[in-house]
């Protein structure tokens, strides 16, 4: 992997996470997690979370002076109160104190709302929602487009700009950790930033209901430090490499006679389909079927031979006619494709 | 009017005479007797339309409940196959649209329809037979949207059933027909339920009652009934454009031919929000009758609330954008609709809090629906605070679409709307059964609901936080998900077997068990003056009100009742009769005949619903056959049941007051159902007008440079021949009504010919002019607006000749016209259709430079 973070899916590194579990109660370790937007490591993320623990606890308050007044009035009052002091307390808990609530929350939110949305983007990139994989391309220094399906990799510390569309029907574009989501709508271009502060590992998935593969249209997430997001963007921008062993150069031949390449491309090679996604560096990748499976040899192999039973609603057709050798010749060739 | 206590005390009256009441009782009795056998289901009294209403909508709640469940335990462990995907998708999207427009809307109007003439101190509703019209229009297309699951054709699109995945024949089947046309019926069904509720409010209180003495229950029931008749209608529009998109191809929202996806999204949230709101009042509405009831006082701040509860409608219809926060608007549209959304947590505040004072004020006896109400703010003012965070848009862009909104949106609907309805069939069903529920089982089945609930939802905020997002089928483990889904399908478990207890206490037979005192609660509204065991005829007569809580505040009041010393204490001559009132004071003005047990509401309903299913199934021919069939059943059932002639001009009231028996125009309700029935069908329009210029800001040019536009003289001459069939409705209705049979007999006919020519020229219109409705969105929506156009005018001239054979037979006469003055009214707001037609097909392409 040329990530250079060397983890695991699973593994978060996350340093303001740690702060915080050491600063706050134990319970908050509970917030942790790939996908939490409570364990920022992004800007917009971090405006978010900082928001939440403001909001919440004063929401606490909130409730129990309510609930504890209805709970008085109704349950524990000695004796009636006049009906004069009780029409004062519709005025004031009814429609003073909400109003100025709510009058300093618009305020406030109207100022993150203008932190969220950054306009200084470094790097910019293009993402169209498929069903159920997520067609992503970054424009390189070169001005080229270069394919990365399924897997947003930013660089540390730098304002990058995503274009996002979408083919057919609706999907959202939701990195947690970094940010908050926007839709991908056919038709449409939406625009959103991000942000990343910290290196690490996560997770994005699709927020808006798209069809029978929703539940598993993810992404990994990877900050890496900005050398070596260059590095890797223009190893990305390369094309495959060829097969390096006898098992990968059957496999390679598989690919093709098999069809594969009527859906997918694997760039320097006849393989240029464009229904599926880019496989030119299928190797090198965090996970296959869109953040549903970690990428192995194995893994490729069940897919292959099955993807309805990894991903139910799969569009991709299953390979279970070709033996297990056939099927391990394939792995092997994409699984060379780093 | 003379004081009741004035009329009692100091003048001998002949109701001293108890012989004589036995009598008038007797007859009323016979009069308003239920349907015996098989005919049982031939009643419209409210009572038992309500009863069979309310006990449905549970029916649905249960089923979506079980639906719950059945998700619930799918996501109880991560990668788990309890359901397959295809099953859990039909699942969640039944689950929302089950829960939505099965029961939510429907038990408001269920309840309401139940309560309403009883609240009142009335007979029944204006149009009996209008509630058990929508009655039996739910019961069919509920049970067929529901069906559908048991064959595995269930919608998959979710209740919110956004296009392009619901447009697509390809992505979807035939569940998305299903859910188009099998709700767009209920939907029918929840307006005319509306229609009879606005007018029962406003024309059916009891003598006395000015608006500011109206219980508050009927204030909520104005306010929300008014709210379906503008929230429904742009989804039925909404629905239209879908359906025609998936079973003809017009391009509305497919974005390669001009159409537009987030138009759905408009159409649907300009219901969806005040929905949100339509489910929410109802419920509010119950915990401010129970409240005074238990407090012992009246409502402190009465006024505050029913400002509040106007003023949340009104802001209800403002913030619909807070759906599509995440749909790429500008900055400064999000501004203003999350300024709007939270702004209604003001009017919600005020109605909390009035419950507050009101407890504050009172010497509050506790009971078990006070322990519902109080276990209801609870949820709700939590749901409430979240509801604010998530209104802050930056706050949404992470929380929407995660399972934070699904704890949020339970938080609400359950406190907001299923804990006040429980507490309210525990207080009403004595009102209903005569009998009482069982203390220790309702204490039972709260501690179990509401234990559960936040087992249940309490930790999906985390789990939203955490990064789950909705309408997922499945889970990786290791996302920190684990074990907080196990934790809420273990509260989701408690809740069923709270609502299993409740149910067992509701439905157990309570035979041997003592009636229920009369008015068990000591409350202070009318509909607890019922006696025990119950009659049907809604009241023994119809009293005068004097105080919003007659039975605390009027002396004497229920002896005055049950001695018919009112209005309206006989049947003299065997009808069922009910007392209309003016809107605003409530002073007497007819006496109305109601119709009784018929079994063409429910052959109407069989009917209309075979049009929606045989549609579904792409069976256009026997569709219409059926939508026919239908239309002669409802034109036979109002040739036979209303504004019958009657046998005299008046009847004496009661008390020395003598009434018409007999209304035309706005004095009539039917002029009002009418009045309010076209509104709501206006609304409709306006949704297609919307689609229209919506497109029009989405394009730079709108219709598209050189596309083909209506033929602009056509158009010309549809508005005009519209306007003459206009005219001459207009003028051969006045000219009728002050004696000339001979303008109804010529200008009927003549008035349909001009209508069938109007149509005829903006169809040519459009058809020369070039427009191919799979073309483009503009061609589409011209098509679709000529086309609302053709069907009302077909409607219309029904109409006419409706009442051309009214004036034949005899049925409609210069002096007996209600008929014609509503057709009249009718035909107003075709005027105004035509002439929005004329301007967007003939006018609207002038200004963008490409007229004739």
């Amino acid at each position: 992997m040329q990530s250079g973070e060397g983890t695991s899916l699973r593994i978060v590194h996350h340093p303001r996470g740690r702060r915080l579990i050491v600063l706050m109660p134990l319970w908050l370790a509970g917030c942790d997690g790939p996908q939490s937007w409570l364990a920022p490591a992004g800007r917009g993320a971090d405006t978010v979370a900082g928001l939440f623990w403001v909001v919440v606890p004063a929401a606490a308050v909130i409730w129990t002076v309510v609930i504890g007044l209805a709970v008085y009035a109704g349950a524990i009052t000695p004796r009636p109160h006049s009906e004069k002091g009780a029409s004062r307390l519709i005025l004031w808990g009814g429609i003073v104190a909400p109003t100025a609530t709510i009058f300093a929350l618009m305020v406030v939110s109207l100022f993150l709302l203008r932190d969220v949305t950054g306009n200084s983007a470094d790097l910019t990139l293009n993402a169209r929602g498929e069903q159920w994989w997520w067609r992503l391309a970054y424009e390189d220094p070169q001005g080229r487009l270069v394919p990365v399906p399924n897997e947003l990799r930013l660089p540390v510390g730098h304002e990058a700009e995503i274009l996002l569309t979408a083919n057919r029907v609706i999907h959202s574009f939701w990195a947690p950790t970094l940010g908050g989501k926007i839709d991908m709508i056919p038709g449409r271009e939406n625009r959103m930033t991000l942000t990343p502060t910290t290196p690490g590992v996560y997770r994005g998935q699709c927020a808006e209901f798209c069809g029978e593969a929703h539940a598993q249209m993810a992404f990994p997430v990877v900050v890496m430090q900005p050398d070596a997001f260059d590095d890797w963007l223009a190893g990305q921008a390369q094309p495959a490499r060829a097969p390096a062993t006898e098992a990968a150069r059957r496999g390679a031949e598989l690919f093709l006679s098999e069809g594969c390449g009527a859906c997918h491309t694997v760039r320097g090679t006849p393989a240029s389909g464009e229904v599926g996604p880019d496989l030119t560096h299928v190797g090198s990748r965090l996970t296959i079927g869109a953040g549903v499976l970690e990428t192995s040899r194995e893994a490729l192999i069940d897919w292959i031979a099955a993807p309805e039973v990894v991903k139910p609603g799969a569009r991709m057709p299953g390979y279970a006619m070709l033996s297990e050798a056939e099927l391990g010749y394939l792995a092997d060739y994409l699984m060379g494709l780093e | 009017m003379t004081d009741a206590e004035a009329n009692r005390a100091d003048r001998p009256s002949p109701q001293d005479d108890p012989e004589l009441r036995t009598a008038q009782e007797e007859r009323l009795k016979a009069v308003w007797k239920e349907p015996t056998g098989w005919r049982y289901f031939s009643a419209v009294n409210n009572d038992i339309v309500g009863k069979w209403y309310t006990l449905g909508a549970f029916f649905f709640f249960a089923f979506a409940g079980v639906l719950a469940l059945l998700m619930r335990t799918q996501l109880m462990f991560p990668d788990n196959d309890f359901l397959s995907m295809e099953l859990y998708n039909q699942a969640f999207t039944m689950h929302g649209t089950m829960m939505m427009f099965l029961f939510a809307v429907p038990v408001f109007e269920a309840v309401s329809i139940m309560l309403l003439p009883e609240l009142l101190g009335n007979r029944d509703l204006p149009f009996p037979r209008l509630s058990a019209f929508g009655f039996w229009c739910f019961i069919i297309g509920g049970v067929f949207v529901t069906g559908s699951i048991f064959f595995g054709a269930a919608p998959t699109g979710g209740w919110f059933m956004y296009p392009p995945l619901s447009s697509e024949p390809q992505q979807m089947g035939i569940g998305a027909d299903i859910w188009l046309l099998g709700l767009s019926f209920i939907e029918i069904a929840s307006i005319a339920a509306a229609v009879e509720l606005i007018v029962g409010v406003l024309k059916s209180r009891p003598p006395g009652m000015r608006l500011n003495l109206m219980p508050l229950y009927c204030w909520y029931v104005l306010v929300v009934a008014g709210m379906i008749l503008f929230a429904f209608p742009p989804l039925i529009a909404g629905d239209l454009l879908l359906e025609m998109e998936r079973a003809f191809d017009w391009p509305f929202f497919d974005p390669e031919r001009g159409g537009d996806p987030i138009l759905w999204q408009h159409l649907f949230w300009i219901f969806g929000h005040p929905e949100v709101y339509i489910v929410f009042l109802p419920s509010i509405a119950i915990v401010a009758t129970i409240v005074p009831t238990f407090a012992r006082v009246p409502m402190v701040g009465h006024s505050w609330v029913v400002l509040s509860a106007v003023g949340t409608a009104f802001i209800s219809f403002g913030l619909w954008v807070h759906h599509m926060f995440t749909t790429g608007l500008p900055n400064i549209s999000l501004a203003f609709f999350s300024a709007a959304s939270e702004a209604v947590a003001i009017p919600t505040g005020v109605q909390i809090f009035a419950f507050i004072a009101t407890l504050l004020v009172g010497r509050v006896t506790y009971s078990v629906p006070m322990l519902y109400a109080t276990g209801a703010l609870a949820i709700f003012v939590a749901g409430g605070l979240t509801g604010v965070m998530v209104a802050m848009v930056p706050f949404d862009f992470q929380a929407h679409d995660s399972y934070f909104v699904v704890a949020h949106l339970h938080y609400t609907l359950i406190g907001g709307v299923l804990f006040p309805l429980l507490g309210g069939i525990i207080y009403w069903y004595p009102f209903m059964t005569d009998k009482l529920l069982s203390d220790r089982l309702g204490k039972w089945a709260f501690w179990l609901m509401f234990g559960g609930f936040n087992i249940a939802f309490l930790p999906m905020h985390l789990t939203g936080a955490l990064g789950m997002p909705r309408r997922v089928w499945t889970y990786a483990e290791g996302l920190g998900w684990d074990e907080l889904n196990m934790i809420s399908t273990l509260g989701a478990y408690f809740i069923g077997a709270g609502f299993a207890v409740f149910a067992w206490d509701v439905l157990r037979p309570k035979g041997k068990q003592p009636y229920a005192p009369r008015n068990v609660w000591n409350a202070g509204t009318m509909e607890f003056s019922q006696l025990v065991p119950a009659e049907h005829w809604g009241a023994r007569c119809v009293p005068v009100i004097t105080t919003r809580y007659p039975l605390w505040q009027q002396e004497g009041f229920l002896k005055d009742l049950d001695e018919g010393r009112f209005y309206l204490n006989d049947a003299e001559e065997g009808k069922r009769e009910t007392m209309v009132t003016s809107v605003l004071d409530a002073d007497p003005m007819q006496v109305l005949r109601v119709p009784g047990p018929s079994y063409k509401p429910m052959g109407a309903a069989v009917f209309v619903g075979l049009l929606f299913i045989l549609g579904t199934f792409g069976l256009y021919a026997a569709a219409v056959i059926c939508g026919a069939v239908g239309g002669v059943v409802i034109l036979w059932w109002l040739w036979t049941g209303t504004s019958p002639i009657p046998e005299k001009e008046m009847k004496h009231a009661g008390r020395g007051v003598h009434l018409p028996l007999y209304r035309a125009g706005s004095d009539s309700v039917g002029w009002w159902a009418m009045f309010i029935t076209m509104i709501g069908d206006l609304t409709a329009f306006f949704g297609l007008v919307f689609a229209f210029f919506f497109f029009w800001t989405i394009h730079p040019d709108f219709p598209p440079p050189g596309a083909d536009i209506p033929e602009f003289w056509l158009a010309c001459l549809g508005i005009v021949l519209a306007g003459l069939a206009w005219l001459t409705v207009w003028r051969g209705q006045a000219r009728h009504h002050s004696g000339s049979v001979r303008a109804a007999r010529f200008g009927l006919p003549a008035a349909s010919l001009l209508a069938a020519g109007a149509v005829a020229a903006f169809i040519e219109s459009a058809r020369r002019g070039g427009l191919v409705p799979t073309s483009h969105a503009f061609d589409a929506t011209c098509w679709i607006i000529v086309l609302w156009l053709g069907l009302h005018f077909a409607a219309g001239v029904v109409m006419l000749l409706y009442c051309l054979a009214g004036s034949f037979t005899g049925k409609m006469t210069p002096r007996y016209d209600a008929d014609f003055a509503n057709v009249l009214l009718y035909w107003h707001f075709m005027l105004v259709t035509a002439c929005i037609t004329f301007a967007l097909l003939g006018l609207f392409p002038l200004l963008t430079g490409d007229g004739p």
